[in-house]
């Protein structure tokens, strides 16, 4: 009980709560734990609980039809996840894929409306959580929409092709995004775009550029 | 010996996340800061590097041109 209300101090759904609100929300909180790579929500379907990541990390994502993932948000312990769905009451917005293992705390869509209901202080919570995920996700909707991120990515590949094998330079997906003005999620898809198109092959710490006229054409075409 | 992420223990503040999502088990939190245990070969799924929040792990690519 220590840890679930310590835990529960400490995250912004429940900043700002008196001691003895939290032992009463701390009641109707339940625990769930998922081994690695489990799928804790599906996209379109329906489930009435919000998640808290107590410990571990979930990512959560949609999959185009052509199989294609985007990763939305990747949610670390005190983050939660499925908040859209429970107070709206649609289907899961996005799939949810544990990264290890986990442990979650959930609480019911009825009874977090009663909370709510009950609680200003943590209905203004709500909405500060769901004003900064709003936020993030324009800021991918702009990436996604308006940014050649693709031409990017294959210019800065061009541009930091290195000479000798194991002395070239080196990147990371984080300093791609950084140098693309992207997220790193976005860079992790255009990646694997360019590789599906056949231009670079990914073969573990390497990026092998095996077209590079057609690495040059993409870069043209998306400026 | 085996390519393997870059660790900068002054950045690491131990938290450990990198450890539960990394499928080779190749690391582990020792005195508090992060440390490489096993050499086996990664597949460099970079998802250690994902999860950190300070920068204390990375997973860099080295960029080479090999036309056929």
């Amino acid at each position: 009980m220590a840890v679930k209300l310590d835990f529960l101090k400490s995250i912004l759904y429940f900043s700002d709560v008196s001691l003895a609100e939290l032992e009463s929300i701390s009641n109707l909180v339940f625990e769930k734990t998922a081994d690695r790579a489990e799928m804790v929500l599906l996209e379109g379907e329906s489930d009435e609980n919000l998640y808290f990541v107590a410990s571990g990390v979930v990512k959560v994502f949609k999959t185009s039809v052509e199989g294609k993932e985007q990763i939305l948000s990747i949610v670390r312990p005190g983050e939660s996840f499925n908040d859209v769905s429970i107070f709206d009451g649609g289907p899961n917005t996005a799939s949810a894929q544990t990264m290890g293992p986990v442990l979650l705390y959930g609480i019911k869509r009825n009874e977090m409306e009663t909370i709510v209901q009950n609680h200003p202080q943590i209905a203004l919570n709500v909405i500060k959580v769901l004003a900064r995920r709003v936020r993030h996700l324009l800021s991918l909707v702009e990436d996604l929409s308006f940014k050649h991120v693709i031409g990017r990515v294959a210019k800065i590949l061009v541009e930091h092709i290195g000479g000798e094998i194991g002395h070239g330079p080196r990147l990371t997906q984080q300093e791609m995004a950084a140098m693309a003005g992207t997220a790193r999620e976005v860079v992790g898809r255009s990646l694997k775009e360019l590789e599906e198109a056949g231009v670079i092959k990914v073969d573990r710490h390497r990026i092998v550029i095996t077209d590079k006229k057609a690495l040059q054409k993409i870069i043209e075409v998306s400026h | 010996m085996a390519e393997m992420p870059v660790i900068e223990p002054q950045k690491c503040n131990g938290c450990g996340l990198c450890v539960g999502v990394c499928r080779c088990n190749a690391l582990a939190v020792v005195n508090n800061v992060i440390t490489i245990i096993e050499t086996v070969e990664c597949d460099w799924c970079t998802d250690c590097e994902l999860v950190c929040t300070t920068g204390a792990i990375r997973c860099p690519f080295e960029i080479i041109l090999q036309e056929s």
